[in-house]
């Protein structure tokens, strides 16, 4: 897949311009910046949400347009509070008029540890349930590159392990492009990490870090790329504070 | 224990109001004594039925118009923006004039039978309702919309399983207002011009000075008007028992 020409304005301000990337199909991909850089933006323009400048083109390496194969995980969960868990999971199948395969979620839910608690109802469970909730129903749609905005950043530490854990083994396989903020989630999880930054934002070049995913990242080879993204990103802010391009 | 308290407060009050009559001596034809109100109610069980009858149908058939004009206001704003600077200063003219003013004219072109009536129920609902939708339909969690658009979802699709059911707590608020008025609006079409119904019986009453039985006829009416509001409130909360309820009583400093 790859971005071409990505160029978002709001009003005079402009947030990236002729931005580029090519995302490995199959691989985990993360794109990393600091707030208000314009990742969540720009993941928005590739899942075909909101406006997007008619310059951008973003084409898959198969030729076939994008939309109706992503799935998007966003920051919140968005489990609809009416629906059960399972519901909530099959949740694509009824928008679109389709029969949904009652064994197809019981496996899901198993697969995320939900399974004794299918008919509740998503204000009864805790955070950290209702993103794996939320992971299950991106599972569902059962599409071959999955989007996703922060998705663990609203849950704790130990939480957020877990989950990122469970989303690594079950997302395996599949073009999946993460935005985020944490350096250290992006070395756990990425093959391939993009550093975002500046004004107008431009990506960085793809930095592969050693080992398969979930990876340790206090390991003694993963803390050297820490500390050297942590600069990136800090001068990254100390350049976006002196207002951008020069 | 629910329901305990408020019928201490309710015999508490009738009480009072024996015990005002009895010690200061009040002229029945002023303030009737509450047992003298029962006897009455009792005696003219079948009139009071009768109106009582006609009354509840208008409220009903205001409830039932007012909520289907609002709901279809509200919808049709929401989904054409064009719209809504068309509907919008009807809703609030619709609110503007007083419904008691426009009560003569109602009369005057509907005739004394049960058509006004269901007009100015019908008025008097149209506003909260409408208000209270068009807002709960515009307050649909963007990150629901996002969603449903990436997974393909049409207008309708989204309409029906997304935005109607996020708006419908806000609904729900706009139907408990409307339940609550549209007694009004019956009531006061009755007064202006009619043959039949609670409030035409009341001034009946009045004329004749048998408070005994106008008193009796508001107290049907009080508790016609209380059961509606609590049956609709129940069926609301059954509808979306799903959401969860945060009492400001009960939050911690």
């Amino acid at each position: 897949m790859r971005i071409a020409n990505g160029r978002l304005a709001f009003a005079d301000m402009l947030l990236f311009d002729e931005l580029s990337a090519t995302i490995t199909a199959g691989e985990w991909t993360c794109i990393l910046g600091p707030s208000g850089v314009g990742k969540s933006t720009l993941l928005r323009m590739i899942a075909g949400l909101g406006e997007s400048d008619p310059a951008t083109n973003i084409t898959a390496s198969d030729g076939s347009p994008l939309d109706q194969r992503i799935a998007w995980m966003a920051q919140q969960d968005l489990l609809l509070p009416w629906l059960s868990v399972s519901q909530n999971i099959a949740l694509g199948n009824k928008l679109r008029g389709q029969t949904t395969d009652g064994g197809h979620v019981s496996a899901l839910l198993a697969n995320v540890g939900l399974d004794a608690r299918p008919d509740a109802l998503p204000a009864t469970l805790s955070g950290g349930q209702r993103q794996r909730a939320a992971l299950a129903r991106t599972l569902m749609e059962d599409r071959p590159v999955v989007l996703m905005d922060e998705p663990f950043s609203a849950v704790d530490a130990i939480t957020r392990a877990r989950l990122q854990e469970l989303a690594a083994r079950l997302l395996r396989g599949r073009t999946v492009l993460q935005v985020t903020h944490d350096p250290l989630e992006a070395l756990r999880l990425g093959h391939n990490i993009h550093v975002m930054a500046g004004r107008p934002a431009h990506l960085g070049a793809v930095i592969r870090p050693p080992g398969d995913t979930p990876r340790d990242p206090t390991e003694p080879a993963l803390r050297d790329l820490h500390m050297a993204l942590l600069a990136e990103l800090s001068s990254a802010a100390d350049d976006g504070s002196n207002g951008g391009a020069p | 224990m629910k329901i305990l308290r408020p019928l201490i407060v309710f015999t508490g009050l009738l009480i009072l109001w024996q015990l005002v009559v009895s010690v200061f001596g009040v002229a029945p034809f002023i303030l009737p004594a509450p047992l003298d109100v029962l006897t009455t109610a009792i005696e003219r069980a079948d009139v009071l039925a009768g109106h009582a009858r006609i009354t509840i149908l208008e409220i009903f058939l205001g409830l039932t118009f007012g909520t289907l004009f609002g709901a279809l206001s509200a919808l049709t704003m929401s989904y054409f923006r064009p719209a809504r600077s068309w509907i919008l200063p009807v809703l609030v003219v619709s609110q503007a004039v007083p419904v008691f003013a426009l009560a003569p004219v109602l009369v005057l072109w509907f005739g004394y039978g049960m058509a006004p009536k269901v007009v100015m129920a019908t008025l008097i609902i149209y506003f909260p309702v409408t208000a209270a939708f068009y807002d709960g339909l515009r307050r649909t969690e963007t990150g629901w919309l996002d969603l449903a658009q990436t997974m393909g979802a049409s207008k309708w699709a989204i309409l029906r399983q997304v935005r109607l059911p996020a708006a419908l707590p806000a609904f729900a608020s706009g139907l408990r207002v409307a339940a609550a008025v549209a007694p009004i609006g019956a009531v006061v079409g009755e007064w202006v011009g009619s043959s039949a119904g609670l409030g035409y019986y009341m001034l009946l009453m009045n004329g004749r000075v048998q408070t005994n039985a106008m008193f009796a006829a508001l107290f049907v009416l009080a508790l016609v008007a209380t059961a509606i509001y609590f049956a609709i409130d129940a069926a609301l909360r059954r509808a979306i028992s799903w959401q969860p309820e945060s009492d400001p009583a009960r939050a911690t400093p």
